[in-house]
């Protein structure tokens, strides 16, 4: 078979997480071969033997870390009163370790964090290594865009690492209603679109309390996982619905110490008797109920067009071909949503080739392709600041939807990237052949004005800064 | 669980970027044991500063002719500040006229590193390195220079030390363990970058360069030359310099911040930072456009390390050097091309100062190396040899054979400390 090292650095950007040094060549004489290759490799997107907690251990720790900070803060401060000091200001003290020595680069030890961050800095840095050590990446890139599409918030959950690990990767080549099901089971998901609290107006615990529904999450689970807005659905479908899923919770950490944090029904929160969904009537099965409308939605045709829209979108174009979303669609159909067959689906589609990159990457996707190409391992931190500044910080969307896959949306950030770019160069320019990396990196795909650009750099710093910003770089 | 705080984004997070310092944590024992207490930092101004436009030869009958209007000249409303009747500075750098006229700074000027050819990077590692030829190297001068000193007490007993491998620069790389310290904000991206991403943009991808040039905030293309008054002047659009007031902030505040840490009594003796943005060849701007802000905004990092050194100004030796100069003459584009020889820059309060240090060699035709550039007549390395002997207590011998290998003949300048 002739070598298509094009094809390989193509494929490494659009569909990987971006070449690490000789990655081209070693993929050169069959890229698709390669990605396919990669969805049947054993654990391939798991993150094993890694040391990190389970959301409901994260949880339990977080609430009792809370706790004893509030009790020490309080212990404190009576203290003070007993003394007959003048009331101390508690948010200075808060949240701030004794003001650190600037000297000593300004990044204390993750293990002396408070736990929160700890947690979630763990996390983020298992997440970046599985994505650094990936061979081509597409497998990781999967999970981020299924992590992204069933999207949770880290401000609202200190579960959102251990929910990607849990709901997501062992599903990202299984069946997308075993994902469903996941994500919406899952405690980090109740929180966030707050079916924690909500309670079936019919309910023992309604009706004792006068208190009600929440829609929020069923309208989501419509919305945006399953069925796509404006699709097949009424408001009757969406308040049916978020009655179906009324006892969908949490065990509390504060009553719970063993299994706090962990999903839970209560019945006694759960709005009794038939729904009646998307012309479809339910009878209350309990905590059956809802798994049952999820395992229809997921089987939706409506549903089938939704996940293979987005998952064009992400990986090809802004305005995906259409015969390229007919293709993914109909495999999703054919297999009752294999999402390894949909994977496949994309990788052998000749339209998911076109030599055409419009799409730029995502900040995510762009750091972690320097990090890649470079070799550099750089304080999980950093990273993190750098997803901030650049508009994406890690598992903190603005909003359920998730990122946006637009290029527009990314493009806004481009003199912040350019930022981003120069400083990492500053850092670890010195060390860097920009244009020997430009070979790795790029290969075929690296233009001549670019490597003359490179060669005419003022310092290697400048060209490592230009060369992450060039547009073969960006863009996939 | 539901707190909302829990990831908000402290201004700690934020800290970001190049580290600019490097330090190094003990007191020579040599100069302990004088008495002395000496500062010692080096800044690398990376891309080639034009030192004719920093320190311009007024005295010299064939200046004018060589530069045109873009001569500094004493007189005009733009007046260069004279130094010695033969030499003027910048008016953009009235504190290092300040520091020259009180005998705290010393300009060494037609001076350069025993590299003779014009790339950036080779000439920046023989810069940094110390060696007379580029090639693999992984050690900085400064960092030999360190190994050699015999470490007093650890002054930065109370410091974590970072041992820094490769992300550090050449200049401080070595076997002596050196702290890192990074400014918390962006470094500002040059000028200079920022229009050489825009060019690629504009040959490979128009729709980046579109976007690019809105975010940038381009108050106004202006043409070439209209910035320095020039209605008439060659054609083609520039950026007008719209981030110097970040430039200068950076500038200031991370030199301020390393006199802060060198100034402190347990704090480090010896550091190192990097300003990037002198590759100058488009729009020069030497009196009142880019390079006279990148020099205003030197000036006014000089002037912080001062105020914030305090007392251990008196102590404190600052080395400003960079990989080479720029063509004698003004090129087609308003700006210089990649040169030879350039200025040294040595302020701080242990400084003899107050002279220029120059074998000048003449900027007629025939006075040029290679006819383009002004010719090297003082080797940089022997006036850091010069700075490491006196300041430091560096030995000769660890001079001539592990700081600088390969420089036979030269010798450490005398006569530079007070």
């Amino acid at each position: 078979m002739p070598l298509d090292p094009k094809g390989a650095a193509l494929g490494l950007h659009r569909f990987g997480l971006g070449p690490r040094p000789a990655s081209i060549m070693a993929i050169a004489s069959d890229p698709r071969g390669a990605l396919l290759a990669e969805l049947d490799r054993t654990n391939v997107g798991q993150i094993v033997n890694a040391d990190l907690p389970t959301s409901g251990a994260a949880n339990r720790a977080v609430f009792e870390f809370l706790a004893e900070r509030s009790a020490a803060q309080k212990r404190e401060k009576k203290r003070l009163e007993a003394q007959g000091a003048v009331t101390a200001n508690p948010a200075a003290s808060k949240d701030d370790a004794p003001k650190r020595d600037a000297m000593a680069t300004a990044l204390p030890k993750i293990e002396t964090l408070p736990l929160p961050r700890q947690i979630f800095l763990n996390e983020a840095r298992a997440r970046v290594d599985a994505a650094t050590k990936a061979e081509i990446g597409f497998v990781e890139r999967l999970v981020w865009f299924w992590s992204n599409h069933f999207c949770v918030n880290a401000d609202a959950t200190v579960m959102a690492g251990g929910y990607e690990r849990e709901a997501i990767r062992p599903h990202v080549l299984g069946r997308f209603v075993d994902m469903l099901l996941a994500a919406e089971g899952h405690p980090a998901m109740l929180v966030y679109l707050d079916n924690a609290q909500s309670i079936g107006p019919n309910s023992v615990a309604g009706i004792n309390r006068d208190k009600g529904l929440n829609e929020n999450f069923a309208r989501e689970i419509l919305e945006l996982h399953t069925l796509g807005v404006r699709t097949v659905y009424t408001q009757e479908d969406v308040t049916s619905f978020a009655k179906v899923l009324t006892g969908w919770t949490l065990l509390q950490a504060v009553s719970d110490p063993d299994h706090g944090g962990e999903f839970v029904f209560i019945k006694r929160l759960h709005e009794p008797g038939p729904q009646t969904v998307i012309g479809k009537t339910y009878p209350d099965t309990g905590v059956e109920q809802g798994r049952t409308v999820l395992r229809d939605l997921a089987a939706h045709p409506a549903t089938a067009t939704h996940v293979a829209t987005q998952l064009a979108r992400h990986f090809v174009a802004d305005d995906p071909p259409p015969s390229l979303v007919e293709r993914l669609t109909q495999r999703f159909l054919d297999t009752d949503g294999d999402l390894r067959e949909v994977a496949r689906a994309l990788v052998t589609a000749s339209d998911a080739w076109v030599p055409e990159r419009t799409k730029i990457k995502r900040p995510s996707e762009w750091a972690v392709a320097a990090l890649r190409a470079t070799g550099v391992e750089i304080d999980i931190r950093r990273i993190m600041q750098a997803q901030l500044l650049l508009g994406e910080p890690l598992w903190r969307p603005a909003a359920p939807k998730g990122f946006s896959d637009d290029t527009a949306a990314w493009l806004d950030g481009l003199a912040q990237r350019l930022a981003i770019a120069n400083a990492f160069a500053q850092r670890e320019g010195a060390s860097v052949d920009a244009q020997d990396l430009a070979e790795t990196a790029l290969g075929p795909l690296l233009t001549d004005h670019t490597r003359r650009v490179l060669q005419g750099a003022e310092s290697r710093q400048q060209a490592l800064a230009l060369l992450l910003m060039a547009p073969e770089f960006q863009r996939r | 669980m539901t707190t909302s705080s829990l990831h908000a984004p402290t201004r700690r997070e934020l800290l970001l970027g190049a580290g600019v310092l490097f330090a190094w944590a003990f007191v020579p024992r040599i100069a302990r044991a004088e008495g002395r207490d000496p500062r010692f930092l080096t800044i690398v101004l990376r891309g080639a500063l034009d030192g004719l436009a920093a320190v311009a030869p007024v005295g010299d009958p064939d200046w004018i002719s060589l530069r045109g209007d873009k001569a500094m000249r004493l007189d005009g409303p733009t007046g260069a500040l004279a130094l010695d009747g033969f030499f003027a500075v910048n008016p953009a750098m009235p504190h290092l006229h300040r520091l020259y006229q009180t005998g705290q700074a010393t300009i060494v000027h037609a001076v350069a590193t025993p590299y003779r050819e014009r790339s950036h990077f080779d000439g920046q590692d023989v810069l940094e390195s110390g060696l007379s030829r580029p090639g693999a190297v992984d050690t900085g001068w400064l960092n030999r220079a360190l190994a050699s000193l015999e470490p007093g007490e650890r002054a930065a007993r109370s410091r974590q030390v970072f041992a820094v491998g490769p992300i550090t620069p050449l200049l401080v790389r070595g076997s002596a363990a050196v702290l890192s310290w990074m400014p918390p904000r962006l470094p500002p991206v040059s000028d200079e970058t920022t229009m050489r991403l825009l060019e690629l943009y504009r040959h490979t991808d128009p729709a980046l360069a579109r976007v690019l040039e809105d975010r940038i905030g381009i108050a106004a293309i202006a043409r070439a030359g209209g910035m320095e008054g020039k209605p008439d002047a060659t054609e083609g659009p520039v950026i007008q310099s719209g981030g110097i007031a970040q430039v200068r902030a950076y500038f200031a505040e991370a030199a301020g911040a390393a006199a802060k840490f060198l100034a402190t009594p347990e704090g480090p003796r010896v550091g190192a930072l990097a300003f990037d943005g002198w590759d100058t060849h488009v729009n020069e701007g030497a009196v009142n456009g880019r390079l006279a802000n990148l020099l205003g905004a030197l000036d006014g990092a000089i002037a912080a390390i001062e105020t914030n050194m305090g007392a251990a100004w008196s102590e404190t030796v600052v080395a400003l050097v960079t990989e080479f100069g720029r063509t004698a003459r003004v090129n087609g584009d308003d700006g210089t091309d990649h040169g030879t020889a350039t200025i040294a820059l040595l302020t701080g309060g242990a400084l003899k100062g107050g002279h220029v240090i120059a074998d000048w060699p003449g900027v007629k035709d025939t006075d040029l190396y290679e006819r383009r550039d002004l010719r090297a007549t003082t080797d940089l390395r022997a006036v850091l040899m010069g700075v490491l002997k006196d300041h430091l207590r560096v030995e000769d011998h660890a001079l001539a054979t592990h700081v600088f290998p390969g420089s036979d003949g030269v010798r450490p300048m005398a006569g530079l400390l007070a």
